[in-house]
């Protein structure tokens, strides 16, 4: 797109280790201001077309080719959709837990990946390392007992996954009212032995997340900031819960802007605006408007919202977090990172409550009631609140289909790091150094977006900048490979 | 040697056998299994689907529906044989709208069971992505025309079965699609979900609604064992 502003266009394309494509164009004017920047989303549209016409149970395994980064969340949460659609008001016990244990290692696996694979790199070897030492291989070099644990903690979480789904992609598990199996002994008996010695890599992940963050608080507290609202599910009674829950927002000074919203009232308070230049849209709180209304959502986004978490280390470690800011919200990008780290010893706590409780091998696993025509639920998936919404006709065929996904929901937040970070490191300056690609690659990386249904070999994108000047030339121009 | 009984062989295996018997029946009541699709037991023979090519010294037969003799020489169990039903059930992939990992006869399916057992991996051939129509009229069963093979199964357990007429077939060649007996789809005919020919269906194509994906993975019927198996598992007494 030829921009009509005079000024400059940098373009990075694309960047590096995010799941998936992105594009970052920075307008400059004439004096070498960064007057907008853009984060150009190549993402799949038409999530509704892939469900519409087909019927409401197909809903939980036609979503999970929408997303190779988090189907399981996507799986959940249209099946909890469908629950409404059945009229499964409360699941049995056992649906319900195994369900539970199904997003508990996801979310394990899914956070441990972002740590290790994409994150750490970028904190252990500074984010201004040569991108040859500062991705995964660097780490397994650097640190070779840390990566086994790594790789073993993931594992661990697509083994639960499997257990409970199935299969550890395209898993058939969670289906409208409830689950298709139990959790067998053996099966319990397999997961068991471990689990402290995954409780214990959690801690180790968390520690050494807050040891590099805290050698450098300032500049970690600074990096990428900026204020922002916060959006979440929380628990009744205000508990962190990833699962489950009722929709809260609050201000960037953790004042509440609504709490205990229900799913089927979503669009009273969420609306999005589409922009031209980008194919994903902006979701924002209606009662705030498009300019002020957007949020974070995420790992930071949970841990600033809720009131208290329900297993003891990781509570500890909220607390210890939130007392930087006087129990206020944190509105630091890199905050991301510990976040992600106290949500996965959360996790790993939640699954060992849960392999201790014999709910998991009942055998009643299905509830039904009054069928509805629509449903509305969410989750908070890895990366942020996710929505499904389904409306179907008297054969059953969805014929209304809303998703507003994790990413989605940070979009505002993606721009917004690009752009605090482009103001940073950029003024004044023509020349497009790695150094700049670096910086913005770390901010964006720390929303973990999912960008795209496509993986890629991490770390091995090329990424491409462009200066444009008024007129349309290229006057300057970076790439690597 | 009584009258009552021929012999033959398959791929060499001496074989005994009644003589209205198919090449196909003689072959399952000794555990031999020649891959079929529009065959079903219960059902009189469709000859459509030529899954069950055999050669009978020689020439290219269908098993489903080529009487015994004696003395003749079958071969089923030839890498030329498999190859040929390969491109049977590729061209069925390419032809109709399957995916699999999302379809809630996965696991119990007959031709993704055949796609495996005779190693389909990834269809060569280029996809149809023909406009096929989804019948979801009636209340309780659907018919998606998507994953339809053509195999005429639920056509004949409606007239043999069931004493209906629910099914046929209409248009010929790449246009064939499987009909209904009635002008405004599946909600006008007699069918009721308890019929037999709703469990015949070979695919995802006929199928009783608001049942998918009960069945966990691991549990459906060929997660463990490959299709063919319940017959090759058989004793063999002639
Ligand atoms: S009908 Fe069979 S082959 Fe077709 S999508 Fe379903 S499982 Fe796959
Ligand atoms: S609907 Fe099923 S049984 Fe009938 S012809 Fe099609 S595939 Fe065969
Ligand atoms: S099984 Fe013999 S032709 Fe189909």
């Amino acid at each position: 797109m030829s921009t009509k502003t005079a000024g400059r266009k940098i373009v990075i394309n694309p960047v590096t280790r995010v799941e998936g494509h992105g594009k970052v164009t920075i307008l400059l004017d004439e004096k070498g201001n960064v007057q907008q920047t853009r984060f150009h989303i190549i993402e799949f549209r038409g999530f509704e077309r892939f469900v519409q016409g087909r019927f409401y149970w197909e809903a939980p395994t036609i979503v999970q080719r929408l997303c190779g980064i988090c189907p399981v969340s996507h799986h959940l949460c249209a099946a909890k959709t469908t629950d409404m659609i059945v009229g499964a008001k409360t699941l049995t016990p056992t649906a319900e837990k195994m369900r539970r244990l199904m997003h508990y290692g996801q979310t394990l696996q899914s956070h441990a990946l972002h740590f290790f694979h994409l994150c750490s790199p970028d904190l252990l070897f500074g984010f201004d390392a040569p991108v040859e030492q500062r991705n995964v291989i660097g780490v397994i070099k650097a640190d070779p007992e840390t990566a086994k644990k790594a790789v073993l903690l993931r594992k661990y979480g697509q083994e639960i996954i499997k257990a409970t789904a199935g299969k550890k992609v395209h898993g058939t598990g969670a289906i409208p009212g409830g689950i298709n199996k139990n959790l067998t002994i053996e099966e319990r008996d397999i997961f068991l032995k471990d689990i402290d010695t995954i409780l214990q890599w959690s801690i180790e992940a968390l520690e050494l997340c807050k040891k590099i963050v805290k050698e450098k608080l300032e500049f970690f507290l600074n990096f990428g900031a900026f204020d922002s609202n916060h959006l979440s599910i929380v628990r009744k009674d205000g508990c962190l819960d990833l699962y489950d829950g009722l929709l809260r927002a609050k201000t960037a000074d953790g004042e509440i802007i609504f709490d205990m919203v229900k799913p089927e009232d979503y669009l009273d308070y969420i609306a999005e605006e589409v922009r031209p230049w980008s194919y994903m849209k902006f979701p924002f709180i209606r009662s705030l408007g498009k300019e002020k209304g957007w949020y974070r959502v995420g790992p930071l986004a949970r841990i600033n919202n809720c009131d208290f978490i329900d297993t003891p280390l990781a509570e500890k470690e909220r607390q210890e977090l939130m007392s930087l800011s006087g129990g206020k919200p944190i509105n630091a990008s890199m905050a991301y990172h510990w976040t992600r780290m106290i949500e996965m010893l959360h996790s790993a706590e939640k699954i060992k409550d849960l392999l201790n409780d014999s709910d998991l091998q009942g055998t009643n696993l299905i509830t039904q009631g009054t069928k509805q025509k629509r449903g509305v639920a969410w989750i908070e998936a890895p990366r942020g609140t996710l929505f499904h919404h389904y409306e179907i006709n008297d054969n059953d065929q969805i014929v209304l289909a809303n998703l507003i996904v994790s990413t989605t929901n940070n979009n505002e937040p993606m721009n917004q790091v690009v752009n605090v970070l482009a103001k940073d490191y950029l003024q004044g300056k023509s020349e497009i150094t790695e150094g700049l690609l670096n910086t913005i690659e770390v901010g964006i990386r720390a929303y973990d977006p999912c960008l795209s249904c496509a993986t890629h070999a991490l770390g091995q994108m090329p990424l491409h900048v462009q200066v444009i000047n008024h007129k349309g030339e290229v006057v300057n121009e970076l790439s690597r490979k | 040697m009584s009258m009552n009984v021929v012999t033959f062989t398959i791929d060499g295996v001496e074989v005994k056998s009644a003589p209205d018997k198919t090449i196909l029946q003689a072959a399952d009541d000794v555990g031999i299994y020649i891959p079929r699709l529009c065959y079903l037991k219960d059902l009189p023979p469709g000859g459509h689907c030529r899954v069950c090519t055999v050669k009978v010294n020689g020439r290219p037969v269908n098993a489903c529906t080529y009487p015994v003799a004696e003395g003749i020489v079958v071969e089923n169990n030839t890498e030329e044989l498999h190859s040929l039903r390969r491109n049977i059930i590729e061209m069925l992939f390419v032809e109709g709208n399957h995916f699999c990992p999302s379809c809630e006869v996965a696991g119990k399916c007959e031709l993704q069971a055949l796609a495996y057992r005779l190693a389909l991996l990834t269809p060569q051939m280029p996809y149809l992505y023909a406009q096929k129509e989804l019948d979801a009229t009636h209340p309780d069963v659907y018919l998606d025309r998507n994953r339809c093979v053509l195999c005429g199964r639920c056509v004949r357990a409606s007239i043999y079965l069931d004493k209906k007429n629910v099914f046929g077939f209409e248009n010929r060649g790449i246009s064939m699609r499987i009909s209904v007996n009635s002008n405004d789809g599946l909600k006008d005919t007699n069918l009721t979900k308890d019929d037999k020919s709703m469990s015949v269906c070979p695919t995802g194509c006929l199928v009783v609604k608001r049942q998918g994906f009960t069945i966990p993975v691991g549990k459906r019927p060929y997660d463990k064992k490959p299709i063919g198996s319940e017959i090759e598992t058989k004793t063999v007494n002639s």
